[in-house]
């Protein structure tokens, strides 16, 4: 059966640098919400840009049902969301619309559909009302979900967001985390804001020096504070998990 | 770092009648009406200075029809033509030929100031041309009509990254600079200031990894080296107007002889 993810034995090393992937094995089924969690350096960022091979290391990775290959490189762009954690490397065009049209228009659609693809998925993140604005002129947020509509417009199988909520104001936080809830896609969130990940993702992988140290249920990984302080990780002061609102679960099952 | 960005704004984007027939042109028709201007002032030499004021007549039936004000389109020209202007000035002192004109030290010659004047009505009229096409036209749409006019799509693309990141930039640039005045940063000699060297330098490197991560999300989205082309732009019944009746006053004043 396909799955989201299943990376076997995936290492790799940067030129003239240490190894940043040291044999990495995760298995996501369609569906599924995970939040990738761990400290910086734990090569979050490096596992994510292999996701659409846009780095490829050694080991076995397939990704939304393809091995990860240079002959599959355009289907995985396809087929793989990624949005960056800085949202002016992800919006380079002059304006929104334009932006948000450049994935779609890359897909090889035609006029048409690029602009219902484009009217989609800025109306998913709220964001239908700046398609003519200059990204600068944006707030961080506003950007942020701009950044989102951009990977939406190519309906990806698999939507890979770097620390989402960096940078953000409580409000603009809460807005996000509620049109992520919203989508409908198997989701991997790279980040350190924990309380999101309780929110969002139903369950965690915990990625250390390079290779996966935890994997399970969210909430059973969030209350363990000995797992989270081994990882320089730890929740907010005061915060309780038992107090949040749990959105409904998606079932796993295969797009 | 907001004010800094909000300044530059101003003098780029549109201004005046924002919903005026000359903002609703099609940006291939302003490009093309204006270069027509600019090119007509400057192959025009001094004797056949009716062309001159024909562009100048053109220019100023452009700025009313658009609403755009005489202050608002000095705060534009400013930047380029006081420099262009203060350059212009020295020719007469250099230049000899014909009548000469004694001012205590100083002389000039007709000649020269022959040049000034010719060289001044070419840069007033190219400079107001380009000022007017920002003032009614946004930057994306000068892209777009570019684009469609078939300027080389490189070039298009420069632009377009440049408008892009310009801001970005002077934005990081602006926080720097804060974070060296934080400091107590004060240069107060010529050897002082090697602080601003290695700013230049941190902001190079800013920027160079600020490329490869761009070209990185491009890749993300399936850029494959070409950028995709947009829905074309469609020309009617005005725009074509438009051009003809300008390259007509100006191409009519400059070919007649005086």
């Amino acid at each position: 059966m396909s799955c989201a993810i299943n990376a076997r034995g995936l290492r790799f090393g940067y030129p003239g640098g240490g190894q940043a992937l040291r044999g990495i094995d995760l298995h996501v089924g369609h569906g599924e919400r995970v939040a990738l969690l761990g400290p910086n350096g734990a090569g979050k960022t490096t596992f994510m840009l292999h996701l659409n091979a846009l780095l490829q290391g050694e080991g076995e990775l397939e990704v939304a049902g393809l091995e990860v290959t240079k002959k599959n490189v355009a289907a995985l762009r396809a087929r793989v969301g990624l949005v960056f954690q800085d949202p002016d490397d992800q919006l380079f065009m002059p304006t929104v619309e334009e932006d948000v049209a450049f994935g779609p228009m890359n897909l090889g659609l035609d006029g048409e559909a690029v602009t219902a693809r484009v009217a989609g998925a800025l109306a998913a993140v709220r964001m239908g009302h700046v398609a003519s604005r200059a990204p600068y002129q944006l707030s961080m947020g506003e950007r942020r979900r701009v950044a989102i509509a951009t990977v939406l417009a190519m309906e990806p199988a698999l939507l890979v967001l770097d620390e989402p909520s960096a940078n953000l104001d409580p409000r603009a936080r809460r807005e996000l985390l509620e049109i992520l809830e919203g989508v409908e896609r198997t989701m991997l969130v790279t980040t350190h804001d924990l309380p999101l990940a309780a929110e969002l993702c139903e369950r965690a992988v915990i990625l250390a020096g390079g290779a996966v140290v935890a994997d399970g249920p969210c909430h059973e990984l969030l209350a363990d504070a000995e797992l989270l302080g081994a990882h320089d990780l730890e929740l907010p002061a005061g915060f309780r998990l038992d107090g949040l609102d749990l959105r409904p679960r998606p079932s796993a099952q295969p797009l | 770092m907001g004010g800094l960005c909000n300044h530059a704004l101003e003098l780029t984007g549109p201004t005046g009648n924002l919903d005026s027939r000359v903002h609703r042109l099609d940006p291939r028709a302003k490009i093309l009406g204006l270069i027509t201007v600019t090119l007509v002032a400057v192959s025009a030499p001094l004797e056949r200075w009716p062309a001159y004021v024909a562009c100048a007549a053109v220019l100023v039936a452009y700025a009313i029809a658009a609403g755009v004000g005489p202050r608002a389109l000095w705060r534009r020209l400013r930047v380029v033509l006081l420099l262009v202007l203060g350059v212009g000035v020295l020719v007469p002192f250099v230049r000899s030929g014909g009548a000469r004109f004694e001012f205590g030290m100083l002389s000039v010659h007709q000649a020269g100031l022959e040049i000034f004047a010719a060289v001044a009505a070419k840069a007033i009229i190219g400079t107001t041309s380009a000022a007017l096409l920002g003032a009614t036209t946004t930057f994306p749409a000068v892209l777009r009509g570019l684009e469609a006019l078939r300027v080389p799509r490189l070039l298009v693309l420069i632009a377009a990254f440049m408008y892009r990141y310009l801001f970005v930039i002077v934005e990081e640039l602006a926080r720097m600079r804060s974070a060296l005045v934080s400091r107590g940063y004060r240069p107060r000699t010529a050897l002082q200031a090697g602080a601003m060297g290695r700013v230049a330098g941190a902001m190079f490197l800013r920027t160079y990894g600020r490329g490869e991560r761009v070209y990185l999300a491009m890749l993300a989205r399936g850029y494959n080296g070409t950028m995709p082309q947009r829905v074309p732009l469609r020309l009617v019944g005005t725009d074509v107007a438009f051009v003809a009746g300008v390259a007509l006053i100006v191409l009519t004043a400059r070919l007649t002889t005086a």
